[in-house]
């Protein structure tokens, strides 16, 4: 349905409230984002800084941490995601129900941080799993948790059920679970889940050769 | 708590047959150490627990040290006779070391409150015979520790109850604290490299090496 501000904005004016569904479902789950209860080195440490008195969480509908996938929306990857661990990891996430949304929170969530070149830990959890927020920092600030938070829910209050710019979990050509990796003699096996993960050239590209 | 050349004197009236060798620290800490061979290790290590005047009952600290085989060029002074008159002359002598694993453990007493007695294992090489004796059965704190030597430099330990892998997962191979260890070529580009990781950044970017 197309959506007339106008419209929307006069009716405002003479006391009659409009939405939609679609606003309405959103505003609702945006507001009430359950995140899992795990943490995996430093960065959780500054998550459950972000959860207690100081910096609230819960003004954001966020402060349920579930101890239980089942019941979780969110999960914040919180710290160096080692291969060893990275299996549960996924796991974890494939045991969650849709909707859900992944938050890499820190260096070492992103990329490996310092640690991106030892010979155990991934790289990235982006290679496993699905992405949806950024947050750079090593740890970062539980201000910058809660501004990741408010970009995610951003992105849940723009989702559309149907058409071109429809949610994830809206979409039946994406999974909604990822395989899960093995350990194998030296690395995982695979290394990498090729569908979700663009990696970048293996040489670079002419304008960053010097 | 008396010199080392004393607990090494008593050690080995109590131990009758250990081999027992003090281990000087040249550095500035001067923390010097005790080796005693695997096949006595347990016994040495129940009388520095038991003995009223140790009572070493508290294992702080299990870690590893590696030894690659190597060649030593140590200065020798030496009398010799130089156009018929005698001096002193240094020379060079290379040595060849032998390659072993050692496995050290911080020894602290809470009851008398002395400490640190730093305690020395080796195995005889690095490949085959790579057995020490496990300390587990003394100081149960060792248990984790002595997993962990095992796991990143393939200690083996006889006599612990439950030797597994820590760090790592089962299945991995080699033994990755080891000196000699290669890393799986699994670089990927970063902006930044430097030291060690701007050689792989060479090696995998031919062209402007990755500076």
């Amino acid at each position: 349905m197309q959506w007339d501000e106008g419209l929307r904005s006069e009716l405002a004016r003479q006391g009659v409230f409009t939405t939609t569904w679609s606003a309405l479902y959103n505003w609702g789950r945006s507001n009430s984002v359950w995140p899992l209860n795990f943490g995996l080195a430093c960065c959780a440490i500054e998550m459950i800084a972000a959860s207690m008195a100081r910096f609230d969480i819960s003004r954001f509908g966020s402060e349920v941490f579930r101890p239980s996938p089942r019941q979780a929306d969110l999960m914040i990857v919180a710290g160096t995601v080692t291969k060893k661990m990275a299996p549960q990891v996924v796991r974890l996430y494939n045991q969650m129900p849709e909707p859900k949304y992944v938050i890499a929170m820190g260096a070492c969530a992103i990329s490996g941080g310092p640690f991106r070149q030892g010979y155990n830990v991934l790289k990235g959890i982006d290679r496993f799993l699905p992405v949806d927020v950024h947050i750079p920092g090593c740890p970062p600030r539980p201000e910058a948790l809660l501004h990741g938070l408010m970009a995610l829910q951003r992105q849940i209050a723009g989702e559309r059920p149907r058409g071109p710019r429809r949610a994830r979990h809206c979409d039946a050509g994406v999974p909604g679970e990822y395989p899960v990796p093995e350990h194998g003699a030296y690395d995982l096996v695979p290394s990498k889940n090729r569908l979700i993960w663009r990696p970048r050239p293996e040489v670079r590209p002419e304008s960053e050769q010097r | 708590m008396e010199p080392l050349d004393l607990i090494r004197e008593r050690l080995g009236a109590a131990v009758p047959g250990a081999a027992i060798e003090v281990v000087p620290n040249p550095a500035v800490a001067e923390q010097s150490s005790l080796r005693v061979d695997p096949g006595h290790a347990v016994a040495v290590a129940r009388v520095l627990r038991d003995e009223a005047f140790w009572q070493f009952d508290y294992c702080s600290n299990v870690t590893g040290v590696d030894w690659p085989e190597a060649i030593l060029r140590e200065p020798v002074r030496l009398r010799r006779l130089i156009n018929g008159v005698e001096r002193e002359v240094v020379s060079i002598v290379e040595r060849r070391r032998p390659g072993c694993l050692e496995v050290v453990y911080h020894l602290y007493s809470m009851r008398l409150g002395h400490g640190p007695l730093i305690l020395r294992q080796r195995t005889d090489n690095r490949v085959d015979q790579v057995r020490v004796a496990s300390l587990t059965p003394v100081w149960r704190s060792a248990e984790f520790q002595e997993r962990e030597v095992y796991d990143l430099f393939g200690v083996v330990f006889e006599g612990h109850p439950d030797l597994r892998r820590i760090l790592m997962w089962e299945g991995f191979q080699d033994h990755p604290m080891r000196k000699d260890y290669v890393e799986p070529d699994d670089y990927e580009y970063e902006p930044t490299p430097h030291d060690d990781v701007l050689v792989k950044a060479r090696r995998h970017y031919p062209v402007g090496g990755g500076g």
